[in-house]
């Protein structure tokens, strides 16, 4: 589609002008290139904005003010955990170490960084209670992709590759059954129980011979933490499955539960939400995973490795013959990894529990207080975050969660996460996180309240939201039908490149 | 608690409104038998000690070599704007713009990126971005076997050898993935052996869904792109280019010579080395290809008021929407190094990025040159942009040696493929715009005193 209307902010392409920037590079001696034969060069060049510096920082300066971020406001996007983002955390993955160091220099250059990765796998694996963990995952969902490859590369060796279904629960997070169709597996769903916990007699009948792994979320997506995982783990190890942990709300039970001393088999960490790496507008993150000793063999190459002498080294390629092998270049996010160690020695042992205390501690008072204006589905102790829920106000006025989302914005927040988990009907996940003060909480609980009113006496003012925002809604379903993916450049002037 | 904002009083504000006593009446519900005491970590540290405590540990590290590594990975000059631009806590503590009315900011920077490497690439569709070159070339990979519906995918040993890896464990779920030899000897000794690779799309009964190939290859060689991309199309299969977007000024674009899909690493463009990531996946396809392409894809559309704006769109190829049937668990991209490479070829701009090309490639031919006078000629003999692998009898022990002198000569080949007879006395060397005369001179003179006195050599 074309859009004619009012911008806010023209694009990068629209701001170029020909003949504009430069300064930057040296310029190369003419004959460069004469060695590149003429079939290999590039006959037209490519349509690239011309800018000089002041309107490349204008434009981003611009753009950058019309997102909401953690830095600006409350954040309760529930299942993402957006906390403070330390700063010191920034400061250290720039330190000229760190940042300009090569992926392939070779161990005796990189001595400072190995340190770091292996005592950050020393200190996840405390946390985790798994005996080994590695921290090349790129994101929680590659670690869920690297957990399950290794649990079918165990049912192999044992002789039981004929194991072809993963147990999902309905409340799980998209990733799972995608994980599990993209190791080869089938996804089998288990329903929930009325209490938010899985169903567990439903659980014991979808468990046999052909399960490889359960896949839990715990605390699970409704912020609840799963009372009846003793059984559930024994269980799976009856069968002969393994269990896997989705740790991406570990935030909640940091020094509390260990799953790997509870009888997880694998799980992995979501450093951005746990750890308090930054999100990146939708990433960087990293996805360390933990193993129980089952799955140490395979675990993805390469390993970090502490010699004798104390010094470090990376494991070479096809040291370890068992490994499934490599999940993605070089040997991880480091320079997500260093925030996330920082983060765990500024907070300590103590600390990180205190975290949890407080993010649990929060998320509850935000439910009492919201009780009195819409509906709390799982009315029980939650865990960092909760499910409220606008069925009632939707059946007596129309006012759906999507609309009070919406009109959250006008009063300065960022919406919470809403339809998800699936399985609530107008549900919204509200995560408060350990970063935000009892004002904070108060002010926004007085800001849901007061749009619950609204939409009893004013609910087109609920509907029309956000009506303070740089846009207003969107049309998305044109945006689909009619997809424009890239600006098409419209001079329509193309020079070939020189000689 | 370092960041944490409650005084002992807002605490018990908050327990006293639930009617509690103690946090620990919060946890009731983790089964006795189960629940953990504590964790057995250091202490907290405060932030002065910390930061000493960082910069120790970044110190240990030795980024002072004269270095001449690339491999995948390629140092250049990266405007101060582009990283003062990422410090806007605007852009790095915002998330995924499910609300787009407040991600605009997001929203249009990805919808940009999109755009211009779409013009590096010449082709209709660039994904928001995947976690680096390997698991790109591996999600290609895999969208060569959605579209054809075949299962098996031959990939050229020309790849980067973490991408080829990177592919095997993703094909693990019942994929097949073949190596396609490289020539051994003569004029194009180092490219893709396009016999084995006909032979190979002619084996019966195992028709191939995709064929990959980088340009440059690892081992800095120039690949008869457009003859591998026709033998492809001629049997039947889709054409994966894998390429280095700082040469995509200069170098033929995958659009150009009839690739399907194209893959690479976006670290080349402002993105510092960190000793492996956070990177950038490139990856791109052509417009009948659309509905295969995982991950994030954000397009142009308009609000109520008929205001243009940009959000997420085509959503139902994702995970959360589509569960188990989705193209890949891809969840998030990598939005703020697909930020980062913005906001670099923003800076740069066109001319300036044909000169990082360029000027690389002229100091590679002084590298050359001055490798060739000390004794350590070209293993290979095509043509290059700027890497390329020079033969150094006893290259691992030599490369050591360098250290000591200040000098990282670039990798030794036969760490990084070590099944290779043919590269075992190789070290693979580059040149970017950053390298210096004065580096190239201390590489040279080191070297050629220590080939001068192999008996030393030996010693190590």
């Amino acid at each position: 589609m074309s859009v004619t209307g009012e911008r806010l902010q023209p694009t990068l392409f629209e701001l170029s002008r020909p003949g504009r920037g430069g300064g930057k590079i040296p310029h190369p001696p003419k004959d460069a290139l004469d060695r590149i034969p003429a079939g290999a060069r590039r006959t037209m060049p490519p349509a690239l904005p011309e800018m000089n510096e002041p309107d490349v920082v204008r434009h981003y300066v611009n753009l950058s003010q019309l997102n909401y971020s953690v830095d600006s406001g409350f954040y309760p996007l529930g299942s993402c955990t957006m906390k403070f983002n330390p700063k010191l955390n920034e400061w250290a993955a720039r330190l000229r170490g760190f940042a300009e160091l090569h992926p392939m220099a070779p161990d005796e250059t990189a001595q400072g960084t190995l340190q770091l990765l292996w005592e950050l796998e020393r200190a996840l694996a405390e946390i985790s209670g798994m005996p080994a963990v590695t921290l090349q995952p790129a994101a929680g969902a590659q670690g869920e992709l690297t957990g399950v490859l290794m649990i079918r590369a165990h049912h192999r060796a044992r002789g039981e590759g004929h194991r072809d279904e993963v147990l999902v629960p309905d409340s799980s997070h998209g990733t799972n059954p995608a994980t599990a169709s993209m190791a080869g597996y089938r996804t089998i769903t288990i329903p929930s129980a009325p209490d938010g916990g899985v169903d567990l007699e439903a659980f014991r009948a979808a468990l046999g011979p052909r399960t490889a792994a359960v896949m839990i979320t715990n605390p699970s997506t409704l912020g609840l933490f799963e009372a009846r995982i003793g059984e559930l783990l024994e269980a799976v190890h009856a069968a002969g499955a393994l269990a896997y942990m989705d740790g991406a709300n570990l935030n909640a039970i940091l020094g509390r539960f260990k799953p790997g001393e509870a009888g997880f088999d694998v799980m992995h960490f979501n450093v951005h939400k746990t750890f308090s790496t930054p999100h990146g507008g939708g990433g960087p993150g990293a996805g360390p995973v933990g193993v129980g000793a089952a799955l140490i063999p395979y675990l993805p190459e390469p390993r970090v490795l502490r010699e004798d002498d104390g010094s470090f080294r990376l494991e070479r390629q096809g040291e370890r013959p068992t490994s499934i092998g490599r999940m993605r270049s070089f040997v991880g996010n480091t320079g997500v990894l260093v925030r996330a160690y920082a983060y765990i020695r500024a907070h300590g042992g103590s600390g990180l529990r205190e975290v949890s205390d407080d993010a649990v501690l929060a998320a509850n008072y935000l439910k009492h207080r919201l009780a009195e204006a819409y509906d709390i589905p799982y009315d029980r102790a939650c865990k960092h975050e909760f499910v409220a829920s606008a069925a009632t106000i939707k059946h007596r006025t129309g006012v759906r969660t999507l609309d009070i989302a919406k009109r959250l914005i006008d009063y300065g927040y960022h919406p919470p996460t809403i339809y998800f988990p699936l399985i609530v009907e107008e549900g919204m996940l509200i995560e408060p996180t350990e970063t935000e003060s009892v004002d904070t909480i108060d002010a926004f609980a007085d800001a849901l309240i007061a749009i619950a009113a609204e939409a009893s006496a004013r609910p087109d003012l609920v509907t029309g939201a956000p009506h303070t925002a740089p846009v207003r809604r969107l049309d998305e379903a044109t945006a689909a039908r009619q997809p424009n993916l890239r600006w098409r450049p419209m001079s329509g002037v193309e020079t070939p490149c020189p000689d | 608690m370092p960041y944490g904002p409650h005084t002992a009083d807002d605490r018990e504000r908050m327990l006293a409104a639930l009617g509690l006593t103690s946090v620990d009446q919060l946890f009731d519900d983790i089964p006795v038998a189960l629940r953990a005491s504590h964790l057995d970590l250091p202490d907290p540290e405060p932030e002065l000690e910390l930061a000493a405590r960082l910069r120790a540990l970044a110190a240990r590290n030795r980024t002072d070599l004269a270095s001449f590594l690339g491999a995948g990975v390629y140092r250049h000059w990266s405007p101060p704007a582009v990283d003062q631009m990422l410090l806007r806590g605007e852009w790095y503590t915002a998330y995924t713009p499910y609300q787009p009315e407040i991600s605009q900011g997001t929203l249009q920077s990805i919808y940009e990126y999109e755009s211009l490497l779409a013009e590096l690439v010449d082709l209709d569709v660039v994904s928001a971005s995947h976690y680096d070159g390997a698991a790109a070339t591996a999600e290609a990979a895999l969208m060569t076997c959605r579209a054809t519906r075949r299962e098996r995918v031959l990939i050229s040993r020309g790849v980067h050898p973490h991408y080829r890896e990177t592919t095997t464990t993703y094909f693990e779920g019942g994929l097949e993935l073949d190596e396609i030899p490289l020539i051994v000897d003569g004029d194009a000794a180092g490219t893709t052996d396009l016999a084995a690779l006909e032979r190979m799309l002619a084996e019966p009964g195992r028709p191939v869904a995709g064929v990959i190939a980088a340009q440059p290859d690892f081992l800095g060689l120039l690949e008869p792109m457009p003859e591998i991309g026709r033998l492809a199309h001629a049997a039947g299969a889709l054409f994966v280019a894998v390429v280095e977007p700082v040469s995509l000024a200069v170098l033929e674009p995958p659009g150009a010579y009839g690739a399907d899909i194209a893959a690479g690493e976006g670290q080349p463009l402002g993105i510092a080395p960190q000793y492996g990531g956070p990177y950038l996946g490139i990856l791109a396809t052509t417009d009948a290809l659309v509905r295969q392409i995982p991950g994030r894809l954000v397009g142009l559309t308009s609000d109520l008021d008929g205001r243009r704006a940009f959000v997420m769109t085509m959503r139902a190829r994702e995970q959360d929407i589509r569960r188990d049937k989705a193209a890949s668990n891809i969840c998030t991209n990598q939005a703020l190094l697909a930020l980062a490479a913005s906001i670099y070829l923003a800076t740069i701009g066109p001319h300036g990025l044909r000169d990082v090309a360029a000027l690389g490639a002229s100091r590679a031919t002084e590298l050359e040159a001055a490798l060739a006078a000390v004794g350590a000629g070209r293993l290979h003999p095509g043509p290059y942009l700027n890497e390329f692998a020079v033969r150094v009898p006893d290259a691992r022990s030599v490369h050591r040696r360098l250290l000591d002198a200040g000098v990282l000569a670039g990798l030794v080949l036969a760490d990084a493929e070590p099944g290779d007879p043919t590269l075992s006395d190789g070290l693979l060397v580059c040149a970017t715009e950053v390298t210096t005369s004065d580096e190239i001179a201390r590489f040279a003179t080191a070297l050629g005193a220590i080939l001068a006195a192999p008996v030393a050599g030996a010693a190590r």
